[in-house]
């Protein structure tokens, strides 16, 4: 399975985030990842250093869906410990790291209750069970709802932006 | 697989010519429906082909059991399902804002109708038994739609059959994008049955 790469004309200094993809960054970068729907998108910021990343996962856990070919930042129990290492290879302290969380929307509205409708719900308590195992704080979330969102981390100040259709922006 | 597309080619033609036939007595109206593109894409490229990551749209998914299965989703862009909301209620739906209920189940029966009938030609020309679920609705980022349809969980075939609708009345054209992301070994079996098909032509 590939990874997906989402291009989108964009503001310079943003830096895009894909599907199954993790970025890292520094003071005044802005990272940004689009169209989270049921996907999880998981920052890591430390204030004092000033860095920070993100990450947008797809999926819960690796062993139940991969075929050991896939990318590892694609589901939440693999990609969200290689985030860490990044953040840390940059310079960031583990102790002072925390973490805020958006997404893991239900997209469908429907009758038929199959493993499409829970996928968010499950990638959400992937991402807090693995985040827990790593003794990393959750500081904010926007998760479940039924809509997409487009997430900002802006590691000059650690504010994450949320963006949701027909809604204004918010900050987490 | 250029053999192949244009076989799909044709039953989506035949599908939505089915589809056109039932919309046309369902609106009183005269509409034609075409079928400009039909093509195997692979899953990266899907956002490139339908649009942009965040634009609006509205979708419609269906999975599908049987003798075949996978997960169909229609798309249409926010002024093509506005436009067609308007047509079929005789009144004019200006923003999703205003999208009701009543919308919603409009924009489900023309998917229901446009992807049965679609499926309907597959069926005939195969023979195979394809169940339909309950379709599922929803009007968000194309991004947040895409990933969120099983795309990329290693369950589904990396080709996805791309076909472009495009159907128009009295010069208003509605664009709208059938995907069918295949279940693993699905997409084999279907490839099977059109080499028999070619064979015996």
């Amino acid at each position: 399975m590939v990874a997906v790469n989402m291009t989108l004309l964009n503001c310079p200094g943003e830096i895009q985030v894909g599907i199954a993809d993790l970025k890292v960054g520094r003071e005044p970068a802005v990272l940004i990842t689009l169209g989270l729907g049921s996907c999880v998108g998981v920052a890591l910021y430390d204030p004092v250093k000033k860095v920070g990343g993100l990450l947008h996962i797809m999926l819960p856990r690796m062993s139940e869906f991969s075929r050991g070919t896939a990318k590892p930042a694609k589901f939440a129990d693999t990609g969200i410990p290689l985030l860490l290492e990044e953040v840390l290879k940059l310079g960031a302290n583990r102790r002072c790291l925390e973490a805020k969380i958006a997404g893991g929307a239900q997209m469908f509205s429907g009758l038929d209750k199959s493993f499409l409708l829970d996928i968010g719900d499950r990638n959400i308590s992937a991402v807090r069970d693995t985040l827990k195992d790593l003794r990393i704080r959750i500081a904010a979330e926007d998760v479940g709802g039924n809509n997409g969102r487009t997430m900002l981390l802006y590691t000059a100040t650690g504010r994450v932006i949320i963006k949701t259709l027909g809604t204004q922006k918010k900050e987490i | 697989m250029q053999q192949y597309v244009d076989i799909l080619r044709e039953v989506g033609n035949i599908g939505i010519g089915n589809a056109a036939t039932a919309l046309a007595e369902f609106l009183s109206a005269k509409i034609s429906m075409t079928v400009p593109r039909t093509d195997f894409v692979p899953v990266e490229e899907v956002f490139a082909r339908v649009g942009r990551v965040e634009e609006l749209v509205a979708a419609i998914l269906l999975r599908i059991d049987g003798d075949l299965s996978g997960t169909i989703l229609f798309i249409f862009t926010e002024e093509s399902a506005l436009r067609l909301i308007s047509k079929i209620l005789g009144q004019p739906v200006a923003t999703i804002q205003e999208l009701g209920d009543m919308e919603e189940s409009v924009l489900m029966e023309i998917g229901n109708v446009l992807t049965g009938s679609f499926l309907n030609a597959i069926s005939a020309m195969t023979q195979f038994t394809i169940i339909p679920a309950v379709p599922l609705f929803t009007f968000d980022m194309l991004g947040s739609v895409i990933n969120s349809s099983l795309l990329g969980t290693g369950m589904v075939e990396d080709q996805v059959l791309l076909i472009e609708t495009l159907l128009s009345q009295e010069g208003n054209g509605v664009y709208g994008n059938l995907l069918f992301f295949f279940d693993i070994g699905s997409l084999d079996t279907l490839l099977e049955v059109l080499q028999t098909q070619l064979e015996n032509i």
